[in-house]
């Protein structure tokens, strides 16, 4: 009877598994990424989400059995893994052999041929059988790792990501390296191919994560009490030390990176300097505020009027004057936005300011303001920052010249827009410890008692309102100077969603969070080009995995954890009790 | 005696319904005063209009002579009145410590900008304002608990908590509702003279809202008896016990006849396994 269960569970973890490889083809993954190889000459990286598909397939049914049977038992793991390969490898290639014989593209716009021919390895109908003998193999590739104790397995896994993000990011890799001098050069053509890695590069970056991460397993608890035995100086000299490697590498970056990478960081950064304002809004005081992006365009287009030397350009004063000025004016349509819906909560809030952020879009972009705003040609001619003094306006369309360093390139705009965010983490995090950082959790927590405790919720509120809107305002004054033009339709919707979405993955509440949110939300997708098209997709999916494996985020702020394991905190004091 | 709060004809309707009508009251200073009735009899809409988080439809609520029924709840809270919860209200997720911290917020002054420039007088004050939470949470019995989250504290601990987060509001008047609500007999005694000693060591003026008779009966000087919104009694215990309206609103007409005291002991009895149910 439970034997013929396991099996029926892996079938059905094979069946599940086919269905995603079929969804994955189907959307036209499949297709695009095979122009991109994980290790050159050897697999694409087409193949390789295929196969992970069909390993992870297997692993789940082989866990499946062992919870089934209550231990781990070696043959049967083994075979339901197998199985599940074979399973998701033959309804592959089901798909294909259905693929061939019936025209699928009047619905499916990516059942084309190329398709096919990746999945045959180009050498047509005939050629389907290695799919299932592939796919039980990964199956059982899968199932194996769950058989592998820990000691060995916690390496592996370590080594198999740390590769794949490396093989993702090879092309960045190799162009930074390739811009340095000396040996370097040479080092990164061994390692890193055109499209991926090549075959030395994966297994010496393999087999060094791997022989790290196990000695790590063995000396890394000794080192971390070695570290926390360190007297109190010691231990602050380590973090000064790590600070400054960090702030090295950070002056340093866009100097081998090339421009690209550090526009790419610059609009991270961008994202980091309104996560951290909508951090304190919705992270701090909880009110979740959809229309996040209208500071941003508030903070941009005061910038854009006052500094452009194009036919807008109010007062052509310079990007030192403009950005406090631009500041202001966000906090202060933060207090507009905020005085009407002081009294609304949760859900209407959130819905609430999701038609303030359109209205602003709307208002800029629109005909009947263009004499000021410039309607749906934007503002253009925003003058570069310039360290030194500036000449005189000359006329529309001729920017004043710099006497002294010109701030224009994308590189030297990283600098500032780094300072800034470094600028306000600290702010947040002062903001946070203070008198009114906990007025704000108190409220969070609960409105009614936080103002019979005397905490003035009109003022209180305003205040998370007006500085969450002075950060994005900054966060669009730097925009604006980086672009040179603004245009009402880069103030999507969208905009405000990024930005509550990389609060919410990196981690509600949290500083730090918010940085590696941003990370993974606005730089990853920026630096994969293959992935951007499917940016949404992949968007969805990680927030719903977030949210089921690790509703907290990824860098939780203390007070996130809490909240969200307090069930196990419970547990343990009650087996304490006992 | 000078009274501290005084209200006059309060009504508070809630569509069709009159939870309290026009009652007249007067807490007099230092006093511990009690509010008893049957469920629903309007006793927690009474403390919402003097807290002011529901504004009194009708009638004046005067608190050292000032008419704080427009007020909004912080502004009264600023003026001395501080109050717990039936159902106990801490801020879960903060540890003890924040939670007296914040009780503290109208007492401290410094601006989000001087905090965010850390100028010493921040600092100084926030010292201060730790020591005095310590302080606070030492008198109500938890010293070296400050760390623990509210929510893993155990349940007498919770209520004790939320009695220090209210003092931190330096209040006058304090308003407990149902503070002994859930407790066994041993922790109700100890409840008592805890009260009794906020009101002896701190000079705090004391209103409770009470279901459990030995509490109320044992702590009170005065009690005032509401029922159907309706004010029906007040005085001192031993004249509440012996009101024939009273022992009807709580036990029906029939018991009227029968000892305040049974009846007493019969309802807290009934309370206890309503409790144990729960």
């Amino acid at each position: 009877m439970k034997k013929e269960n396991f099996i029926w569970n892996a079938v059905k973890a094979g069946l599940l598994g086919g269905a995603i490889t079929i969804f994955i083809c189907l959307v036209g993954m499949t297709e695009i990424f095979s122009k991109r190889d994980v290790v050159e000459k050897v697999i694409t990286l087409g193949q390789f989400v295929l196969l992970a598909t069909m390993v992870a397939s297997g692993l789940i049914a082989a866990r499946r059995t062992s919870s089934l049977f209550g231990e781990v038992r070696p043959v049967r793991t083994l075979t339901a893994g197998l199985v599940a390969g074979l399973v998701t490898g033959l309804v592959l290639a089901l798909f294909v052999y259905i693929g061939y014989s019936i025209n699928l593209r009047a619905v499916f716009l990516n059942a084309s041929t190329p398709l096919y021919n990746v999945l045959t390895f180009g050498k047509g109908q005939s050629y389907i059988w290695p799919l299932p003998v592939i796919g039980a193999l990964g199956g059982l590739l899968g199932a194996s790792f769950l058989l592998i104790p820990d000691v060995y397995r916690r390496p592996l896994t370590g080594g198999l990501i740390v590769t794949f993000f490396l093989a993702l990011f090879s092309g960045l890799f190799r162009v930074v390296m390739i811009n340095q001098k000396g040996g370097v050069e040479n080092a990164a053509k061994y390692l890193f191919g055109q499209t991926g890695l090549t075959v030395e590069g994966t297994l010496i970056f393999f087999f060094a994560v791997v022989i790290i991460a196990f000695f790590w397993n063995f000396r890394g608890k000794e080192v971390q009490q070695r570290i926390s035995r360190l007297p109190k100086r010691g231990q602050l000299s380590l973090r000064v030390l790590g600070l400054l490697l960090i702030l090295y590498l950070a002056i340093g970056l866009p100097q081998v990176s090339g421009p690209f990478i550090a526009q790419v960081i610059v609009t991270v950064a961008l994202f980091i300097l309104m996560g951290l304002g909508l951090n304190i809004t919705l992270g701090f005081a909880g009110l979740l505020d959809l229309g996040f992006v209208a500071f941003y365009a508030i903070g941009a287009y005061t910038v854009g009027l006052l500094t452009s030397y194009g036919p807008f350009g109010l007062q052509h004063v310079s990007f030192w004057v403009a950005v406090p000025i631009a500041v202001l004016v966000a906090m202060l349509s933060g207090a507009v936005l905020g005085l009407p819906v002081l009294g609304v909560r949760g859900d209407y809030l959130a819905i609430a300011t999701l038609g303030f952020g359109e209205i602003v879009r709307l208002l800029a972009g629109s005909d009947f303001l263009a004499k000021y705003f410039g309607g749906p040609q934007g503002i253009i001619g925003i003058q570069k920052p310039c360290l030194g003094t500036l000449e005189a306006f000359v006329r529309v369309d001729v920017p004043r010249a710099c006497n002294g360093i010109e701030l224009g390139t994308a590189k030297d705009i990283y600098y500032i827009a780094v300072l800034s965010a470094l600028l306000l983490a600290f702010v947040a995090w002062r903001l946070r410890e203070s008198r009114l950082g906990r007025a704000w959790m108190a409220i969070r927590e609960d409105e009614d008692v936080a103002e019979a405790l005397g905490i003035n919720l009109i003022q209180t509120k305003l205040l998370a309102y007006m500085l969450g809107a002075a950060f994005a305002g900054l966060g669009g004054a730097i925009f604006a100077t980086l672009i040179g033009s603004i245009f009402a339709t880069s103030m999507q919707l969208l905009v405000s969603i990024n930005v509550v979405a990389l609060i919410v993955v990196g981690g509600m509440g949290s500083i730090p969070g918010v940085i590696v949110g941003a990370i993974a939300l606005i730089g990853m997708p920026e630096l994969l080009r293959e992935v951007s098209e499917f940016r949404f997709l992949f968007y969805g999916a990680a927030l719903i995995i977030m949210m089921l494996a690790r509703p907290e985020g990824l860098w939780p702020s203390q007070a996130a954890k809490r909240e969200l394991h307090h069930a196990d905190a419970e547990n343990v004091t009650a087996e304490h009790m006992i | 005696m000078a009274s501290i709060l005084t209200a006059k004809k309060v009504t508070k309707r809630f569509g069709g319904l009159v939870a309290v009508n026009s009652v007249d009251f007067a807490i007099p200073e230092k006093s511990i005063v009690s509010i008893i009735g049957p469920n629903g009899a309007g006793k927690t809409t009474f403390f919402n209009c003097i807290t002011g988080f529901g504004k009194p439809d009708e009638g004046e609520i005067l608190f050292e002579g000032t008419p704080i029924q427009r007020l909004r709840p912080d502004q009264i809270t600023r003026l001395g009145i501080s109050r717990t919860y039936q159902n106990i209200r801490l801020f879960a997720d903060m540890t003890a410590l924040e939670n007296i911290l914040v009780g503290e917020h109208a007492f401290l002054h410094s601006s989000w900008i001087s905090s965010v420039l850390g100028l010493p007088g921040v600092i100084k004050e926030e010292k201060m304002a730790l020591a005095e939470a310590q302080r606070l949470l030492n008198f109500v019995g938890l010293r070296g608990q400050g760390d623990m989250l509210a929510r893993n504290l155990p349940y007498g601990a919770q209520r004790r908590l939320e009695i220090a987060r209210a003092l931190a509001t330096k209040p006058k008047l304090l308003l407990l509702d149902e503070p002994s609500a859930g407790m066994n007999p041993r922790e109700s005694e100890d409840l008592t003279s805890f009260i009794r000693r906020l009101r002896d060591e701190l000079g705090i003026t004391i209103l409770l809202i009470e279901h459990h008779m030995r509490v109320v009966m044992g702590i009170s000087e005065f009690v005032t008896v509401l029922d159907y919104g309706e004010k029906i009694a007040e005085g001192t215990p031993a004249q509440i016990q012996s009101n024939p309206r009273v022992i009807e609103a709580y036990l029906g007409r029939g018991a009227a006849t029968e000892g305040m005291a049974t009846a007493h002991e019969r309802f807290s009895d009934k309370k206890n396994t309503q409790q144990g149910l729960g």
